[in-house]
């Protein structure tokens, strides 16, 4: 057996199934030795990876209809893994794998000049402005299979890769170089309790995210699902990450247009 | 910066780059080098000085 | 009482008003200081940034300086290359204002990075794709050049130059400096590009998103070609202002003119070439990714469309009118109006591209995030001037920046009216503009 198909693993998030309860992104801050600090109110400099975002149709009542849509690190691809931030970086410290598709970030590396975080946007990219500070004990909880990070480095989502080199460590004992669906699953898609994020290999047609969001992989992995749209489609970064709604504005929230932009173009 | 770094890859973009670098230091550290050596050799000659 | 160190032929106030009147100077310096430890040790938290404003204060104060610190490579360029012999009479200020910049700029960078230790990962472990390692690469070679373009000024002071093993390499230095300014406009034209590349690349970016040649965006050849324009603007600016301080006249107009009619009729075609760029950026890039021109500006006072009309129509139309034109140039007030005009033009051009860059939101359920500067942020940005503010007074006082101020102010004092004249004369023949 030989590993020799790159994946792509992405994330297919459905928005008519998430209710917001934001299990996800407690789920993303243990697993992920997240830091927080006393008060989270200031959204701008606190760290969320995995955030839920709130949606409105801005119509009055009985019309007003809300959506959540929760947003991790979209691993663009960009045009041949020319991802946004990726390409910025000076010194090599974020980096876009063509074998799995993850857009990593070498913590010990990042010298914290924040140009990745201009490059971003979705906003996915968050700088430790402190120094973790971890309530009394805590410490002992932490996961050992990811590292903490310093004041002054910039983090972000990171698809949970240390649970990919568990599950591959694993399949490489057993003698195995394919990982099953259910071997390699985010925090935040196995915590939903509504089951509204699929994660898996975009490229392997028996994955529930290929067959939900159907990317055409010709067309820079354009969703052929007319339900299924991605954030900011139309700035080419390619993202990896696809919601599904059957509701038109949510779909129209996810880009932007012009005021006469015929509506159709939203899918 | 060196090859030996190991995101050194050897594509256009670093010979191209890093040539450059390496090219406009080397301008400057021979362009400093020379006047220093020949500021020493014009030295050692009795040129310079108050009344030079 | 320092009286051995300042140049022959010139007047120079006594030491003590000197001292007294940086006194203030020296306070805001030391105001910066502080602040900038607290930054290292207590780490980036003492700013006011945040995730929205990953570049704020400090980086437009990097690329503002650099913008007007490019006086220095254009005058070497017109000076060494292009062959505009008068200008020597003003290079060594503009390499002194150039190198106050640079390593301005460089002090920034190295509060603003969240690591400063790791600072040299960026060359250790550079990424060839990146604006900002070209950026980090020019920026530290162009700053050896323009030291190398500095030293043999400082090595010309009355007492060094006494030495003739440094009155040997400074004549030798002199000798290769056309060598080395080659190289700085070389480093220039690119580091300035990049500067602009930095924000032209950001495809995720639509306000700052442009197309361009090759690797190039178009704001790269903006950026250098606006450093190339209004740095020079600068110069004559902070000659202006000296001279105003010293109570003296140190360059000679024509010089001063000539200066400005090449500024003029670079920031001429700049505008030009902007107008353009932005003309195509609102009409096409920006609506083939679904946002108007409004978009960008509207909703938020301080991002209102004023700040374009101020950085095309005012800072740029109307200071390169009056440089092109005689008379414009020759009426004090209207010149010095266009140059200053010309200096914030830069400024201006440099907070859009990088405050609101930062501010414009593209997720359409976000809106404008708000940032003003912390008091540590103001006070490691003012460091920068009020060093600047020394090193000019320093320079001026002990080297000979200005080599026709012998010249142009005669000593008449009492006792040594001839001596004087005859060392005005001398003064003139060891200036640093005989290489
Ligand atoms: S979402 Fe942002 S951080 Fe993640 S890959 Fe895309 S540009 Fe980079
Ligand atoms: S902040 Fe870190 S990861 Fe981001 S561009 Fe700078 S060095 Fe790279």
């Amino acid at each position: 057996m030989k590993n020799d198909q790159a994946k792509k693993y992405g994330m297919v998030i459905d928005l008519d199934k998430c209710t917001g309860c934001g299990a996800c992104m407690v789920a993303c801050m243990a697993e992920n030795n997240i830091p927080f600090k006393e008060d989270e109110s200031n959204k701008l400099d606190s760290i969320t990876w995995m955030r839920v975002y709130q949606l409105t149709n801005g119509k009055p009542y009985p019309e007003t209809d809300i959506c959540y849509i929760p947003r991790p690190c979209m691993h663009c691809e960009g045009d041949h893994g020319h991802s946004p931030c990726v390409s910025v970086c000076p010194a090599t410290a974020t980096d876009y794998s063509q074998k799995t598709g993850i857009v990593s970030q070498i913590y010990t590396r990042c010298f914290g000049c924040r140009y990745c975080m201009a490059a971003c946007p979705y906003h996915a990219r968050y700088f430790n402005w402190w120094d973790p500070v971890w309530p009394n004990g805590m410490e002992k909880f932490l996961n050992p299979s990811v590292s903490p990070r310093m004041r002054g480095v910039v983090e972000k989502c990171s698809f949970c890769f240390h649970r990919h080199q568990l599950a591959m460590n694993k399949a490489f004992v057993e003698g195995r170089r394919e990982l099953e669906e259910n071997e390699y699953q985010t925090s935040c898609a196995q915590a939903c309790p509504s089951g509204a994020i699929a994660f898996g290999d975009l490229n392997n047609p028996k994955h529930t995210v290929n067959q939900l969001a159907q990317p055409d992989n010709a067309h820079g992995g354009q969703p052929k699902n007319p339900e299924v749209f991605r954030l900011l489609e139309k700035l080419g970064t390619n993202p990896k990450v696809y919601y599904v709604s059957s509701r038109e504005w949510v779909r129209r929230a996810g880009d932007n247009y012009l005021k006469n932009e015929n509506p159709g173009k939203a899918h | 910066m060196f090859p030996f770094n190991f995101e050194w890859i050897w594509d256009m973009s670093h010979l191209v780059f890093m040539g450059g670098l390496w090219f406009a230091l080397n301008i400057l550290g021979l362009g400093m080098t020379y006047c220093i050596i020949k500021a020493a050799i014009d030295t050692s000659k009795g040129k310079g000085g108050e009344h030079s | 009482m320092d009286s051995a160190l300042i140049p022959k032929g010139v007047n120079r106030c006594p030491l003590s008003e000197l001292i007294l009147k940086l006194g203030p100077v020296v306070a805001v310096l030391l105001w910066g200081v502080v602040a900038m430890f607290m930054c290292w040790i207590k780490g980036l938290n003492q700013t006011n940034m945040n995730d929205s404003y990953g570049f704020a204060l400090w980086i437009w104060a990097d690329l503002t300086v650099i913008a007007l610190g490019g006086g220095a490579f254009f005058t070497g360029l017109l000076r060494y290359i292009i062959g505009k012999d008068k200008l020597k009479n003003i290079i060594n200020f503009a390499v002194l204002i150039g190198f106050i910049c640079y390593s301005s700029a460089l002090l920034i960078l190295a509060i603003d990075i969240g690591q400063p230790l790791r600072g040299w990962f960026i060359f250790w472990h550079a990424n060839v794709h990146s604006m900002l390692t070209e950026v980090a690469f020019c920026l530290t070679c162009y700053f050896m050049v323009l030291t190398i373009e500095y030293l043999p000024l400082i090595l010309e002071n009355r007492q060094i130059d006494r030495l003739p093993f440094f009155h040997n390499l400074s004549h030798n230095m002199h000798e290769i400096m056309a060598v080395f300014a080659a190289t700085g406009a070389f480093l220039s034209f690119f580091h300035q590009g990049s500067l602009g590349g930095v924000a032209g690349v950001l495809f995720g970016r639509p306000f700052a998103f442009r197309e361009g040649i090759f690797i190039w965006p178009w704001t790269f050849f903006l950026f250098t070609w606006s450093a190339a324009a209004c740095g020079p603007c600068f110069t004559i600016m902070l000659l202006k202002i000296t001279e105003r301080i010293t109570r003296k006249k140190l360059v000679k107009d024509d010089v001063v003119d000539l200066l400005a009619k090449i500024a003029g009729w670079m920031l001429t075609t700049y505008i030009i070439a902007k107008i353009i760029d932005t003309w195509y950026w609102a009409m096409v890039t920006a609506p083939s990714l679904g946002f108007e021109l409004t978009d960008f500006y509207s909703n938020n006072p301080f991002y209102g469309m004023w700040i374009l009309i101020l950085e095309i129509v005012v800072c740029g139309i109307i200071p390169s009118i009056i440089l092109i034109s005689k008379k414009g140039r020759s009426n004090p007030v209207s010149f010095m109006t266009a140059v200053v005009l010309a200096v914030l033009g830069a400024c201006v051009n440099r907070w859009a591209m990088v405050l609101q860059v930062m501010a414009a939101p593209v997720l359409t359920f976000e809106g404008w995030p708000m940032y003003y500067p912390s008091w540590q942020e103001v006070a490691t940005t003012l460091l920068p001037v009020a060093y600047g503010i020394i090193l000019v007074a320093l320079s001026y006082r002990y080297l000979p920046v200005f080599p026709q101020e012998v010249e142009l102010n005669p000593v008449e004092s009492e006792d040594q009216g001839g001596k004087a004249k005859k060392a005005a004369l001398s003064g003139a023949e060891v200036s640093p503009a005989r290489a």
